[in-house]
């Protein structure tokens, strides 16, 4: 449909044109990233612009001396645990707020909500101590644990969970179906593609997690890819090639994790990200 | 009377369900807000023991102190240059792109992109951009000979500059995340609506100001409110690019790397911690029904 005057090629040009210089400006700290991390260390001044020389030996080092891969390790390992088990405590928790019946249900539901209003900067100081208290500073317990449960996933599934017709419970409990069951094999397949945009919620949260590493992580055997970037760039800023090499060991995963979960992306973030 | 029986008889299988859950929310999240609202009014030692009262009046010397409110203009100024610059590039990106034409994908995934960064990595993209001795933009020539600033004293070091430094790195790290929102409200706007304009005899920009716009209102809401809060709880830019410097200016010490930041006047105080994370839960409790209302007045939900 020619909605418009101008002609047709010529706008489309146009267009192309502005998406191509746009797009050069965003890639550009990628590409000054990418070239100096493949830069040896002697020319990474002179000519930050061109990739006039090429070598794999800092993004080897990034990996050994550089901790990358030991960092990786800790961060994957942090952010599996905080996924599986948070998915595992809203299913739990959203279940028995859809079809448990107990006692006090909605002030405990109550409780569950009121704590989506408390940002994570406000809980830290105290949550610190905590973590101190319980001699947990330096571990992965400490690095899981205050995640391993969720208003917001509880809430996500638990809006899924309503739209089962109450009938369709008291049916299949008429013909010996128990929660477990019912669980299993009606409410878990109608919440799967909302467990898949909660699970990479959680995942991508996990991993990025910046300030809450840095308060309880004083050994650098324990830092997650991200507080391990700031161990790296202030120990070696005379060498920028090997910050930005690791800058890319970091990304790169979350790159292909986005790339084979796209399509849970978006749905994940406009439901998500409000506790972002 | 059998409601009533099971109502009795599935309390063990709820309490195990919601066990787990309601013990770590508890203790994660609601005892360390009422715990800081009590903290907030003692002062620590450096360990963060020895805890003693000095009174609630420490919340009123706090709001009133230079560095409280030094730190809240601070905060302030960072999401007035970030989320409205932010939001415009991210609509402006959204809009190129949502046509369909051949190649269409590929400028999609670059300006979706950023959204891969972690605050660390991008921060560091734009720490090697911007630093003055080892930088990319100090070791061009050419371009700190028209700005010196670049090199002497470097634009995260120059109070003028450091903040929007710190702003602009922080725009494009989220500017993958706008363009994926504003892209999926696009999608929504039918586009009969455009046609039925343009019969009408509307302008590009009329169409776009007059039907696009209040169209995807809502997700312009929601965006703006996510924006906001993360201009607010920003901490890791500025820890790895100025580390809330350069100082005596402290130009780029926000409320949050005010209560954490290793370089903060008051990190060895865990009272004064609590109290200005207490402050700084109230204020952005405050934003957000303020955006709520405000806004909410003029966004279109559609039919």
């Amino acid at each position: 449909m020619a909605l418009d005057t101008a002609p047709k090629g010529w706008r489309s040009f146009a267009r192309y044109s502005m998406l191509t210089i746009v797009a050069l400006f965003i890639l550009f700290p990628v590409y000054t990233t990418v070239i100096a991390a493949l830069k040896p260390g002697n020319k990474v001044l002179d000519n930050p612009l061109l990739p006039n020389a090429f070598t794999l030996d800092v993004l080897k080092n990034a990996w050994t001396e550089g901790r990358l891969g030991r960092y990786l390790m800790n961060t994957t390992i942090v952010a599996v645990i905080v996924t599986s088990v948070q998915l595992v405590t809203s299913i739990a928790s959203a279940y028995a707020f859809s079809f448990l019946k107990f006692p006090l249900k909605r002030l405990v539901f109550g409780i569950f909500l009121s704590t989506m209003l408390v940002p994570l900067e406000v809980t830290l100081v105290v949550n610190r101590r905590t973590i101190d208290s319980l001699g947990w500073l330096n571990s992965f317990q400490g690095l899981t644990v205050p995640f391993i449960a969720t208003a917001f996933g509880t809430f996500l599934l638990r809006q899924v969970f309503m739209q089962i017709p109450p009938d369709l419970r008291e049916a299949a409990q008429m013909d010996g179906l128990g929660h477990w069951g019912f669980m299993k094999e009606v409410a878990i397949p109608l919440v799967r593609p909302t467990l898949g945009a909660l699970g990479l919620f959680s995942f991508l949260s996990s991993w990025n997690q910046y300030l809450w590493p840095s308060l309880i992580t004083t050994e650098d055997d324990m830092n997650t890819v991200q507080t391990g970037l700031r161990h790296l760039a202030s120990s070696d800023l005379d060498k920028p090639n090997l910050i930005m090499a690791g800058t890319i060991i970091a990304a790169v995963p979350i790159l292909i994790v986005l790339v084979v979960f796209q399509k849970q992306l978006v749905r994940g973030l406009t439901a998500g990200a409000v506790k972002g | 009377m059998a409601i009533k029986s099971r109502r009795l008889r599935e309390i063990p299988l709820a309490f195990a369900m919601l066990g787990p859950s309601l013990l770590v929310l508890i203790t994660f999240v609601l005892y360390p807000l009422g715990k800081a609202v009590w903290l907030g009014q003692q002062t620590c030692d450096v360990q963060g023991k020895n805890c003693k009262s000095v009174g609630w009046g420490q919340y009123t010397n706090v709001v009133k102190s230079d560095q409280f409110q030094h730190a809240l203009w601070v905060t302030v100024k960072f999401a007035m240059i970030t989320v409205p610059i932010g939001l415009a590039l991210g609509v402006g990106l959204a809009v190129l792109a949502d046509k369909q034409l051949r190649g269409m994908r590929f400028f999609r995934t670059i300006f979706s992109s950023t959204i891969a960064t972690s605050v660390a990595v991008a921060s560091l993209m734009w720490l090697f951009l911007l630093q003055p001795s080892v930088g990319v933009l100090a070791n061009l020539g050419w371009l700190h000979n028209i700005f010196p600033v670049i090199k002497e004293p470097g634009l995260l070091n120059d109070s003028g500059t450091a903040l929007w430094s710190v702003g602009i790195s922080s725009i494009w790290a989220n500017l993958g995340f706008t363009f994926i929102l504003v892209t999926a409200g696009l999608q929504g706007v039918p586009k009969e609506m455009h046609e039925s304009a343009y019969v009408d005899g509307a302008g590009g920009w009329m169409r776009f100001t007059n039907v696009t716009l209040p169209l995807i209102s809502p997700t312009l809401l929601f965006t703006t409110v996510v924006l906001t809060s993360r201009a607010f709880q920003a901490y890791g830019e500025m820890d790895l690019l100025t580390n809330g410097g350069p100082i005596p200016q402290d130009s780029t010490t926000t409320v949050t790397y005010l209560i954490y930041g290793s370089s903060s006047i008051i990190k060895n105080n865990d009272g004064l911690q609590a109290a200005v994370a207490v402050l700084l839960f109230v204020i952005l409790l405050a934003l957000s029904a303020l955006q709520f209302r405000g806004f909410g007045k003029r966004v279109h939900y559609g039919s």
